[in-house]
Order: structure tokens, then C-alpha cells, then sequence
């Protein structure tokens, strides 16, 4: 029953970290891919190491002090990533790129 | 103004909350390794104690409280945005139409900004661009999400609630 | 409860899932019209770099892995933060 759990836990973290990745290849603007990638990196990566620690809750339970060292690490990403995601887009905000609107080309 | 008024009181808060982080990073409780860890302990919080509490605040504990309380709305809108960008990369036709709004807020301390700023970037569909006392600028990647944001309100009037601010 | 080896194999799976990932990403840091395309790709490689430490620590059964990852972290938000302080102001201490 724990090996299905932490197998889905861990399938699913690597599904949302595909579609960050196919999100940064297929949108069309700069504004878009960080809308891409800001929020299914973030969940990803929280996903993949919330199922390391539920295997290690279970498989090497008597060393209990790195199960929070690692949900320092989740709290740490989910406030820094989106962090890093704004001051990424109010650079470019100043800086003059031009959002995309429906109907331009790529770029 | 609050430059050497309660300066004891935030070093003392930043050498708690930096021992408290040695420990938990190390594990080991001999002799030696405490002893090395207060002494670095202290060197960080008399240098930089003022980069770590901003001021004496009242009613500290209650607004901790509820900002603890806010956290689980935080995870549920998480997933729900995530399920929204998988919608729209995975599709054949990919249904996007940026556009940028901007709306006023009635918050203006540092955290409940800071903490409004992060949880527009994390609902479905809306990413923070600036602040300007209280003015944001938001891009959002539809029409939909751009009016749950500015229409309806619910997420200004739950951070306003955790932090007491209304 | 089954053994630790049938968990070794399904992290080294996960592991290659990653990296097959992270090859996507590269594609958009090298292609990328502009800086900032360049930028979000390597904070995104970054961060991918981070669950896949954890993993590798997990499979060589070594615990100073999760120390670097926390480290790797830092560093990554960092060194991001100032590219984008660098690319808006065009210098980074204003003095």
C-alpha cells in the first residue's frame, strides 16, 4: 500500500515538471513561458521530494531530523521561486519587451 | 525612531531563531559542536539584527496564528492553478489571450503585500508585474482569471483577514 | 513492505525522467531570441538540478546530498534575483 503511494506521488511530480518543460517550448512569448513555468516548476519539484519523505518516514525511521531538513527545502522553493518569477518580469516590463496579443507571430 | 529601542530584544530573537537553525541543520548535540554554534550564532545576530525583525509589532502571535490559518486555502488554489496551465499547454489549439490589468488594494504593509503578491502569482492564470503603493499590476493569460481576480475579490478580503488589516 | 532494491530502480527511472526533461529545456537556453529567454531557462534547469540532488542522494544512500540541494537553492534565487537587478537598473549597487 506505501509503494503505491509514493509511486503516484513521485509520477505526478514528474508529469507537472513535463509540462513546465513542454510549456517553456511551445508558448509564444516571453510573458507566457513564465506563466508556464513559474507555477508547475514550483509544484514539481515539491511533489518529487514530498514523496522522498513519505519514503523515508517509513524505510529509515529512526532519523527523523532529515524529514524536516527536506520540508525546509519545500517551504524554501515554494516562496523563492515565485519571487524569482517577479522580479524576472518587472525587468522586463521595464525594460520594454512588448507582450504578445492574439493573432502576432512568435518570437 | 526605532533605531536603538528594543535592539536587545531583536538580538536575542535573532540568535534564538539562528541556534535554532544550526541544530536543526547538524543533528549533533555534543559538546563541542554547541559551543561552536552559539558562538556563531552570536557573531551573525549582533551583526545583522536589524535585516531580520523590522520593529516591535503588536499583537505578533495572533497574526501568526492566522496567517497559519491562511495556508491551506494557499495549497488548494496551488493545485487548481497548476491543473489550469496543464489545461492550456496540453491542448491542440492552446487557449491564450494575455492581457494586463491593473487594480488598487487597501493593504499597505511590507508582509501583507509581499504575501498578496506571492499568492496572485500562485492562483490560476495571474502573475504580479510591479507595486506602487498599493496600485498592482497584474498579467493575466485570460479573460477569466483576470475577472476572478479583480471582480470578485476574495483573495484580497482572505489576506486582509490574516494579517488584521481591513 | 517490499526491499529497498525494487525502490532503487524507481528512482533511477525517475532520475532519467528528469534529465530527459532538463534536454528539453537546454533547447530554448541555447535557441531564445533575447537575454531573458536564457535567463528563465537556466533558473529552470536550476530548479529541476535541485530534485534531482535529492534523488541521487536517496539512491546512494549518502545524506550530505540534501545539504547541497539546500545549498543549490539558495544559490540559484540569488544568482537569479541579480540577473534581474542587473538587466533592469544596468548596474547592481547604486551608490
Amino acid at each position: 500500500m506505501l509503494e503505491v503511494i509514493v509511486i503516484l506521488v513521485l509520477a505526478l511530480g514528474v508529469f507537472f515538471l513535463f509540462v513546465g518543460a513542454i510549456g517553456l517550448l511551445r508558448f509564444p512569448d516571453f510573458y507566457t513561458r513564465l506563466h508556464a513555468t513559474g507555477k508547475c516548476d514550483t509544484l514539481g519539484v515539491g511533489l518529487v521530494i514530498l514523496g522522498l519523505l513519505i519514503y523515508h518516514l517509513f524505510y529509515y525511521s529512526d532519523t527523523l531530523l532529515v524529514c524536516v531538513k527536506l520540508l525546509f527545502l519545500i517551504l524554501f522553493i515554494l516562496i523563492s521561486n515565485p519571487t524569482a518569477t517577479y522580479a524576472l518580469m518587472k525587468a522586463a516590463y521595464k525594460t520594454g519587451v512588448v507582450p504578445w496579443k492574439l493573432g502576432d507571430e512568435r518570437r | 525612531m526605532t533605531e536603538n529601542e528594543g535592539k536587545g530584544f531583536r538580538i536575542l530573537v535573532t540568535f534564538c531563531v539562528m541556534f535554532l537553525f544550526w541544530l536543526l541543520l547538524s543533528g549533533i548535540f555534543e559538546r563541542l559542536y554547541i559551543t561552536a554554534g552559539v558562538i556563531c550564532s552570536l557573531i551573525v545576530a549582533v551583526i545583522s539584527h536589524d535585516l531580520f525583525v523590522v520593529g516591535k509589532r503588536n499583537k505578533t502571535i495572533v497574526r501568526s496564528f492566522r496567517v497559519l490559518m491562511y495556508i491551506p486555502w494557499e495549497l488548494w488554489q496551488i493545485v487548481l492553478a497548476n491543473l489550469d496551465v496543464a489545461y492550456r499547454v496540453l491542448h491542440p489549439k492552446m487557449p491564450i489571450d494575455p492581457l494586463i490589468v491593473e487594480f488598487d488594494t487597501s493593504l499597505r504593509s511590507d508582509f501583507a503585500l509581499v504575501t498578496l503578491a506571492n499568492s496572485i502569482t500562485l492562483t490560476p492564470g495571474t502573475i504580479t508585474i510591479d507595486i506602487r503603493k498599493g496600485r498592482f499590476w497584474v498579467h493575466a493569460i485570460a479573460k477569466e482569471p483576470a475577472e476572478a481576480l479583480t471582480v470578485d475579490g476574495t483573495m484580497q478580503q482572505k489576506v486582509a483577514d490574516a494579517y488584521m488589516e481591513w | 513492505m517490499i526491499e529497498i532494491e525494487l525502490f532503487q530502480k524507481i528512482f533511477l527511472a525517475v532520475g532519467l525522467l528528469i534529465a530527459v526533461t532538463i534536454l528539453l529545456c537546454i533547447y530554448r537556453a541555447v535557441v531564445g531570441p533575447g537575454v531573458f529567454n536564457v535567463v528563465v531557462a537556466v533558473n529552470v534547469i536550476g530548479t529541476k538540478t535541485i530534485a534531482l540532488l535529492v534523488l541521487i542522494g536517496y539512491y546512494f544512500e549518502r545524506p550530505m546530498f540534501f545539504d547541497i540541494a539546500l545549498l543549490y537553492a539558495m544559490l540559484n534565487f540569488i544568482g537569479t534575483l541579480i540577473f534581474a537587478k542587473y538587466l533592469e537598473r544596468g548596474e547592481v549597487c547604486s551608490r
